[in-house]
C-alpha cells in the first residue's frame, strides 16, 4: 500500500518518509533539510498533508467507507429480519439508526491506523520534524469524513427501507444530532483505534475498548433523534440531548487531544 | 518465555533504595491493617445493631450500609486511577503505573462487589434483579464494562514501557468517562423515574452516622488490599530477582506473561542475598 500512497506535493512528509536513505547517503542534505521543513510546516499545513494522504489512500484502495455503508445497509435488512417489521418510527426507528451507524463506525475505527502500524506509517511520521498531534486532528478529519459519507448512504437507506415516518421534516434536527455524535464517534474512534491497533488482539480490542465509551453517544443521539422520526408533528430535538453530545465531544476531544502524543512515542 | 524478560534489561530503574533495606511499601502496613480491622468491626456492629430497621424494606435496607461505600470507594478508585495514571505519564516513573494498576485492579473487584450486592438489592425491593431503570447502577455496569478491557489491553500488549504508557492513557481516559458517563445515564433516567434511595441528605441521624462510619470502613479496607497487593507484587518480584542472582539467568524463563506491570525494572536487582537465604529446594 505504501507504493499506492503518493507523497503529498508539499515537503512536508517526503521529508520523513525515506530517513533512512537520507540521513545514510547524504548526511550534507541534513542541516538544511529540518530547517526547511520547520519553517514549512505549520499546524495546519501538516495536518492538511496528512489528511490529503489519508483521503487518497481511501480513494485509491476504498477500504473503509464502502465496506462500512454496505455494512449499514446489511445491518438493516437483518433488523427487518430480526425484528419482523416493514416500517419502524419514533423509539425504535431511532435506536436501529444509530446501532447500525456505531457498528459501521466500527470497522472504519478498526482499520483508520493499520496501514500506518502494518507499513511504517507510525515511524514516518515520528521522524518528521512536526506537532504529533497533527496525526490525530489529520485522522479524526478523516474519520468524519467517512463518517458523513457512511450516513449519506446509511440514512438514505434507511428512508427507503425501514423509516416509516416521512425523513423530510426531521432532517434538519436530524442533521444537527448526527453532527454532534459524529464528532464524539470520531474523537474516542481516533483514540481507541490508536490504542489497540499495536496490541496483539487489536481487532478484539478496538470494539470492546469503544463500545462502553461510546454509550452515551447512543444515549443522547438516540433520545434527540426518537422525537423525530415519527409519524405526526416531529418535535426539535430537546437541548438536553445536545448538550449531553456537546459536553462529550468537548470533553474527549481535549482529553484525547492531549493524549494521542503519548501513544505515539516509540 | 524469552520475550517477558527480554526487555528488563534494558529498563533497570537505578532509583531503588532497597540494598537489603525494608521497601517502603510494607511500611505501616500492620497499624493500617488494624484500623481496618477494628473500622469493619465497628461498622458492622452499627449497622446491626445500631442503625434502626428502615420502615418500608425492613432487614433488607442493610445491603445499603454495604452496596453504596463499595460504589463509591470503586468510583473514586477509577478516578484515582486516572490521577496515578496522569502522574505516571508526567513523571515516567514505572511505579505510578503500578499503583494505578493496583488501584484499578482493586477497583474492579470492588465494582464486581458492587454489582453484586446491587443485584440483590434490586431483587428484594423490587422483585427483579436487574433494574434498567436505576440510573447508578446502569452507569455502574457500563463503567464496569469499559475497565473490564484494561487488563485484556495490557495483557495484548508485549514491551512493558509501552504497555505502561498505554495503559496510563487508557485509565486516564475511562477516569474522564466515569463522570461524564453518570450524568448521561441519569439524565436520560431521572425524568422517568424519581429516586426513592441513594442520597445521604434525607437520611436520619443514626443511619447517617453509620452510613459515614461504614463509608469510611470500606475505604480503608481499599487501602489496605492496595497496599497488601503492592506490597505482594513487590516482594515477589524482589524474590524473583534474589533466584534469578542466585541460579544466574537461568530462572529468567521462568517470568511469567502477565496483565500486571512488570516489577522487575521498578525494585531492586542489586538487592543482596539474605545470609543464609534460600539456595536449596528450588525447582
Amino acid at each position: 500500500m505504501t507504493s499506492v500512497q503518493d507523497p503529498p506535493p508539499q515537503d512536508v512528509q517526503l521529508g520523513g518518509m525515506q530517513p533512512p536513505a537520507q540521513g545514510g547517503a547524504q548526511p550534507s542534505v541534513e542541516p538544511a533539510s529540518p530547517a526547511r521543513t520547520v519553517r514549512q510546516t505549520g499546524f495546519m499545513s501538516t495536518v492538511a498533508a496528512l489528511l490529503r494522504k489519508e483521503l487518497l489512500l481511501e480513494l485509491r484502495t476504498l477500504e473503509s467507507v464502502p465496506g462500512m455503508s454496505l455494512f449499514a445497509v446489511s445491518t438493516f435488512v437483518v433488523f427487518h429480519f430480526a425484528l419482523n417489521r416493514n416500517s419502524v418510527e419514533g423509539d425504535f426507528a431511532a435506536g436501529i439508526l444509530w446501532v447500525t451507524l456505531l457498528f459501521a463506525a466500527m470497522l472504519g475505527v478498526n482499520r483508520l491506523f493499520v496501514a500506518d502500524a502494518d507499513q511504517g506509517g507510525f515511524d514516518a511520521f515520528l521522524l518528521a520534524p512536526v506537532d504529533r498531534s497533527a496525526m490525530f486532528v489529520a485522522k479524526v478529519l478523516a474519520l468524519l469524513g467517512y463518517l458523513v459519507v457512511l450516513e449519506l448512504v446509511a440514512v438514505a437507506a434507511f428512508a427507503l427501507l425501514l423509516l416509516g415516518s416521512p425523513l423530510g421534516p426531521a432532517l434538519p434536527g436530524l442533521l444537527v444530532t448526527i453532527a454532534l455524535g459524529d464528532i464524539g464517534v470520531a474523537v474516542i474512534g481516533t483514540l481507541v483505534a490508536a490504542l489497540a491497533v499495536r496490541t496483539r488482539a487489536r481487532d478484539l480490542l478496538g470494539p470492546l475498548l469503544a463500545l462502553p465509551l461510546f454509550v452515551p453517544i447512543v444515549i443522547g443521539g438516540a433520545r434527540a433523534t426518537s422525537p423525530l422520526l415519527v409519524a405526526s408533528h416531529p418535535a426539535w430535538p430537546a437541548v438536553r440531548w445536545l448538550l449531553t453530545l456537546g459536553l462529550y465531544d468537548l470533553v474527549f476531544g481535549l482529553i484525547a487531544f492531549a493524549l494521542f502524543d503519548f501513544l505515539l512515542e516509540d | 518465555m524469552e520475550r517477558s524478560s527480554q526487555p528488563q534489561a534494558g529498563l533497570i530503574k537505578r532509583g531503588s533504595r532497597a540494598r537489603g533495606e525494608t521497601p517502603a511499601y510494607s511500611k505501616g502496613l500492620r497499624t493500617l491493617s488494624i484500623s481496618t480491622v477494628i473500622a469493619m468491626a465497628v461498622s458492622l456492629s452499627l449497622v446491626f445493631f445500631y442503625a434502626p430497621l428502615e420502615a418500608e424494606q425492613g432487614f433488607l435496607q442493610k445491603i445499603f450500609y454495604l452496596h453504596v461505600p463499595l460504589a463509591i470507594v470503586a468510583l473514586c478508585g477509577f478516578v484515582l486511577g486516572g490521577l496515578l495514571a496522569i502522574a505516571h505519564l508526567r513523571t515516567r516513573d514505572p511505579r505510578w503505573d503500578y499503583r494505578s494498576y493496583v488501584v484499578i485492579h482493586m477497583s474492579l473487584i470492588f465494582a464486581v462487589g458492587t454489582l453484586i450486592t446491587g443485584s440483590i438489592w434490586a431483587k428484594g425491593s423490587w422483585g427483579h434483579w436487574w433494574v434498567w431503570s436505576e440510573p447508578t447502577l446502569v452507569s455502574f455496569l457500563i463503567v464496569f464494562l469499559l475497565y473490564a478491557t484494561y487488563q485484556p489491553l495490557r495483557f495484548a500488549i508485549e514491551d512493558p514501557e509501552r504497555q505502561a504508557r498505554y495503559a496510563s492513557v487508557f485509565a486516564i481516559t475511562a477516569g474522564a468517562f466515569v463522570p461524564l458517563n453518570f450524568i448521561a445515564v441519569r439524565l436520560s433516567t431521572a425524568y422517568l423515574h424519581p429516586r426513592v434511595l441513594g442520597s445521604t441528605s434525607n437520611l436520619p441521624g443514626s443511619m447517617a452516622l453509620t452510613f459515614l462510619v461504614s463509608l469510611a470502613a470500606m475505604s480503608l479496607l481499599f487501602a489496605t488490599l492496595c497496599k497488601y497487593e503492592l506490597t505482594a507484587k513487590h516482594t515477589r518480584a524482589q524474590v524473583r530477582a534474589l533466584r534469578r542472582r542466585l541460579e544466574g539467568q537461568a530462572e529468567a524463563r521462568r517470568a511469567p506473561r502477565s496483565a500486571a506491570p512488570s516489577l522487575q525494572h521498578v525494585t531492586a536487582m542489586t538487592a543482596a542475598p539474605p545470609p543464609g537465604g534460600r539456595t536449596t529446594g528450588q525447582r
